[in-house]
């Protein structure tokens, strides 16, 4: 929340500065603001409703009852979870500490972690737009190989 | 008109398996539609000040300094710069593809734009601080001594891949042939 509040009044200083040096400038900035944001909410307003129903039909539980075993299978099932979830900091961490409390392998935390915030299946529409099919493909394919390493690596050092 | 209403698909979609899942289950069609609330807005809680920062960015900052700072000269430097200012960003990931789009229309470097999202998604303070906080610091330490260097390799391949043969956007290191914001 300070975070926030700190991002507002930031925006919100540097928008007076502007606007005391030039004004034309600032309009245009603005407008430039407006139409970004207005390209991404028909996106945004899907993947929020996605995040709603994914969280009201895969319970914390039923998570945590898979992964409990180091087994190839459960490794890429939880990585695979990991790339397709998007969720914030504030959720992940907290759920991680529940599946290891319950008997989750750290290595499959791990993966999970890693794949779910360097790979969006979510989000990859929207990364489409910006950058391109292509740069869309390279970055979540290089991310995911090399969080499975990371995870991989983190399961064995702290087993 | 029929661009536009394809872009709700996605959304209609989700609308209507609430409504199904709210037939079906109620209570559970009620939570899915409340924590899509509260995620809509936390989001407006921190993307408008952003946009207005690159808003701000598009019309203020020359592309000269762009290109000296994190440009295809920039080096080490460049990788530095990218990497210290997407630790300090907030909010998730798409919320920097508007801002590492705008960086590369102004002569970012196409290694260092892909390292500051790589940073962006991974490497946050007040998320390592929750890191610690749920499952202690030698996991977040050696995440974070392991995700670096992911980071920034997949920067450099990244640019490997991109590059060879291609003759659009991303071809001299930046490219203006492709606007995501449309010029006024």
């Amino acid at each position: 929340m300070l975070f926030n509040v700190t991002l507002f009044v930031f925006a919100a200083a540097a928008l007076c500065i502007s606007f005391r040096r030039d004004r034309q400038k600032t309009k245009k900035a603005l407008a430039i603001a407006w139409n970004s944001f207005r390209n991404l909410i028909p996106s945004m307003l899907g993947i929020i409703g996605l995040i709603g129903l994914m969280l009201a039909l895969v319970p914390r539980e039923v998570i945590a009852g898979l992964f409990g075993n180091n087994s190839p299978a459960g490794i890429l099932l939880i990585s695979l979870a990991g790339a397709v979830t998007l969720m914030p900091a504030f959720i992940a961490f907290p759920l991680a500490a529940s599946l290891l409390q319950s008997g989750a392998s750290v290595m499959a935390v791990a993966c999970f972690i890693t794949t779910l915030l360097m790979v969006g299946i979510i989000t990859a529409p929207m990364e489409v737009n910006f950058f391109g099919k292509k740069f869309t493909f390279w970055r979540n394919a290089i991310g995911f190989v090399l969080a499975l390493v990371i995870g991989g690596v983190m399961g064995v050092v702290l087993q | 008109m029929k661009a536009q209403l394809r872009r709700y698909a996605l959304f209609a979609l989700v609308v209507v398996a609430d409504l199904l899942l709210y037939l079906q289950h109620p209570a559970r069609g009620e939570q899915a539609i409340r924590s899509a609330l509260d995620y809509l807005v936390e989001m407006l809680l921190f993307i408008p000040p952003i946009f207005v920062l690159v808003g701000l960015l598009d019309v203020w900052v020359p592309r000269q300094i762009v290109e000296k700072n994190v440009g295809p000269d920039s080096g080490v430097r460049g990788v530095i710069i990218s990497i210290l200012v997407a630790t300090a960003a907030a909010g998730p990931l798409y919320a920097g593809f508007p801002v590492a789009d705008a960086l590369l229309r102004k002569g970012c470097r196409l290694a260092n734009a892909v390292i500051f999202l790589g940073t962006w998604a991974t490497i946050k303070i007040p998320m390592l601080m929750m890191e610690v906080k749920f499952v202690g610091l030698p996991f977040a330490l050696l995440r974070l001594a392991l995700t670096l260097p992911a980071i920034i390799a997949t920067g450099y391949l990244m640019e490997m891949i991109l590059k060879v043969g291609e003759t659009g956007r991303f071809a001299q290191g930046a490219g203006e042939n492709k606007c995501s914001v449309k010029p006024l």
